[in-house]
């Protein structure tokens, strides 16, 4: 059959074309301008060529150190928060009941409390938590005789805003994770109960690779969210105290909001979301690539 | 390597059966001769599962014991059995390849390096997949996979009997013949019991020495597949072995004749002690049922002749009842009176639905 060709069929897609330009690339052009630029007021633009992103990563800079102090911190929380949250979650997963009507339902529910809370809503709840003087959390562990202050002392501050960050998604990695247990057949458990395996060889021969795909979904939503926290700490601890808890996303609204420092602002985002993507297709091609490597090799030899 | 024994079993899913509908499985008392090939067959939802679950381990049975050479595991499980279970869906590990596959169970148990290699060798040889050894087995096709399922269950010197639950379920058609052709030979080379689960006639008279049919929770024949063909203790064995069934009509006895509807059809044998009140029904597979030209035998109405490729069937009715039997070859019939000529020994008579065994007609036939 012959084929039509007919450029005016372009036009299908102008649609598109318009509405991902007005939502991403029109915005995100107006980041790289004024990342070039300089302004001081009066909505006068002064050009400045790299000039911005070579102070951002100059650490020796004030902007700089600033920068990296910021994104050391962050690297640092989410590798935390992954470190407890992914085995905890699983963990969770592999307790949850699998079957039994009710048990099930109650428990997703559960599972699914912390996450329909609004961000600024779980910051609050856990700001009253922890105060020293009002907040059960704070008040016991201060009548206990141990001086928490999540107010005066880094370590105190971290260790809230972790707790709070567990507290708040272990669920989403736990019921993720959950999903794809429940997708193993029976006869897997069966053959593997025939085949004289022990729990953990049963762990890690057949839950563990069944959950490798909802794992890798499930490391990539909390690397990014946690990567990009701003709501929590900012409510919890308003980056204090000091600049202990400024993660990026907290430093960036300063310096746009707050100092209206537009040009290195959008410097900064456009670096920002550079790592972030970098960050997450390394993830992925590691973890898709894991498993299929060695069949490409096979078909290939 | 072990007899297995069955006695008195049941078992019902729901906690406190009083009725016989509670059971998905009613009593059943029967031994599964060492080294037998056995196939158990029925419908979906006959309890044919439920029972190889029993024997496996992964069911407890509510009633009844289960003894492997007189020895009462019944509450013992599955892993302290000694049973190999192949399933409906190919079960291989994902993350190994075909050699660690095989060597799971031995590895599990605790045996040594090199005695897991060898006889890992052995049995990869024996299924054929000595080239695919160190593949993972998840790039594998089903049928390999399920191979491998099998593997795993050979490879334990010591297994007592292998399950199969509907093993080529998944399995291309052409290929199911090879596997079965493999499983044959690996019965006759190992001296395995091996039980097959399938509601596929063809599968369990092929596979099977004795084919056990279950029916609605309960065995209702277990004999030979030549047995299940001439002698079907029950109509649905009749229906559901053999294609198409067996005819089934209701009809009335009298001495040596039976009457369906106003016809009358010769029988070899006299049934005098049928039960009053029960329901007569009379039984021949179309096998034994021969269409005839007019006035040389039972006389019926042709609706329809099928060609179903080996044979040609005629649906015919007697007294209104369908029947179906074998067209002779090189036979016409015109319009559509025709007859029917029945063997008297493949004819049965059955009485609510049980098999009913004759007497020998004595004086002179009807």
């Amino acid at each position: 059959m012959e084929k039509t060709l007919n450029n005016r069929a372009w036009w299908l897609v102008a649609p598109v074309f318009a509405i991902v330009a007005f939502s991403a690339i029109v915005p995100l052009m107006t980041v790289v301008n004024y990342s070039v630029q300089d302004t001081f007021g009066n909505n006068q633009f002064f050009w400045n060529g790299l000039g911005w992103f070579q102070e951002l990563l100059d650490p020796a800079s004030d902007l700089g150190g600033r920068f990296f102090d910021a994104l050391w911190r962050n690297l640092l929380f989410s590798a935390i928060i992954l470190a407890i949250e992914v085995p905890l979650g699983i963990l969770v997963a592999l307790s949850m009941p699998r079957e039994g009507g009710w048990k099930v339902a109650a428990t997703l529910v559960l599972m699914a409390l912390p996450l329909l809370i609004p961000w600024n809503v779980v910051g609050t709840i856990w700001q009253v938590f922890a105060r020293a003087d009002i907040g059960l959390l704070g008040y016991a562990l201060n009548s206990t005789g141990f001086a928490y202050n999540y107010t005066g002392d880094p370590l105190h501050a971290w260790v809230t805003i972790v707790v709070m960050d567990v507290w708040h998604w272990t669920s989403l990695v736990a019921l993720l994770c959950y999903a794809g247990l429940k997708s193993i057949p029976d006869a897997y458990y069966q053959a593997a109960r025939i085949d004289g395996a022990s729990r953990w060889a049963i762990f890690t021969t057949i839950q563990l690779p069944k959950m490798k795909r909802v794992l890798l979904i499930a490391v990539l939503l909390r690397f990014m969210d946690s990567f990009m926290i701003y709501t929590e700490p900012f409510v919890l601890t308003g980056g204090g105290p000091g600049n202990a808890t400024t993660f990026l996303s907290i430093d960036l609204v300063k310096l746009a909001l707050g100092q209206f420092d537009l040009g290195k602002a959008a410097a900064m985002s456009l670096v920002y979301n550079l790592i972030v993507l970098a960050v997450c297709w390394v993830f992925y091609t590691v973890m898709t690539h894991a498993g299929t490597e060695r069949a490409d090799r096979e078909i290939a030899s | 390597m072990a007899s297995i024994t069955l006695d008195h079993l049941a078992h019902a899913y729901r906690p406190n059966p009083t009725s016989p509908k509670d059971y998905a499985l009613k009593r059943i008392d029967h031994v599964w001769q060492q080294g037998g090939a056995y196939a158990l067959l029925g419908p979906s939802g006959c309890g044919k599962t439920t029972l190889l679950n029993i024997i496996s381990g992964l069911v407890i049975p509510t009633e009844g014991r289960i003894l492997f050479d007189g020895k009462d595991v019944t509450r013992l499980p599955t892993e302290a059995r000694n049973i190999a279970q192949v399933f409906q869906f190919p079960v291989v590990y994902d993350t190994m390849t075909v050699r660690q596959n095989l060597a799971f169970p031995l590895k599990n148990r605790g045996v040594a390096a090199d005695v897991i290699r060898k006889r890992v060798e052995e049995i990869g040889h024996q299924l054929g997949l000595s080239a695919s050894l160190d593949r993972k087995a998840s790039n594998l096709t089903a049928d390999a996979k399920q191979k491998i399922s099998l593997g795993r269950g050979l490879v334990r010197p010591d297994v007592n009997a292998i399950l199969f639950d509907e093993p080529l379920t998944v399995i291309d058609p052409h290929l199911k013949w090879q596997l079965r052709s493999t499983l044959k030979e690996l019965h006759r080379a190992l001296d395995l019991t091996m039980i097959y689960v399938t509601h596929d006639q063809t599968e369990a008279l092929t596979f099977a020495d004795k084919v056990v049919v279950m029916h609605d929770g309960a065995v209702v024949q277990t004999g030979t597949p030549e047995e299940l063909f001439e002698r079907p203790a029950h109509t649905f064995v009749g229906h559901f072995i053999g294609s198409p069934g067996m005819n089934v009509l209701p009809a009335t006895v009298e001495g040596t004749t039976a009457r369906v509807g106003g016809a009358a059809i010769a029988l070899e044998r006299a049934y005098p002690a049928l039960p009053a009140g029960a329901r007569i029904e009379l039984g021949v597979r179309p096998e034994f049922a021969f269409l005839a030209r007019r006035g040389e035998g039972v006389p019926v109405t042709v609706k329809r002749i099928d060609d179903i490729g080996r044979v040609r069937i005629a649906r015919v009715e007697i007294a209104g009842q369908p029947v179906a039997a074998t067209v002779p070859y090189g036979l016409a019939i015109d319009g559509t009176e025709a007859a029917l000529r029945l063997d008297p020994r493949q004819i049965h008579i059955y009485a609510d639905s049980h098999l009913v065994a004759g007497q020998p007609a004595t004086g002179t036939k009807a």
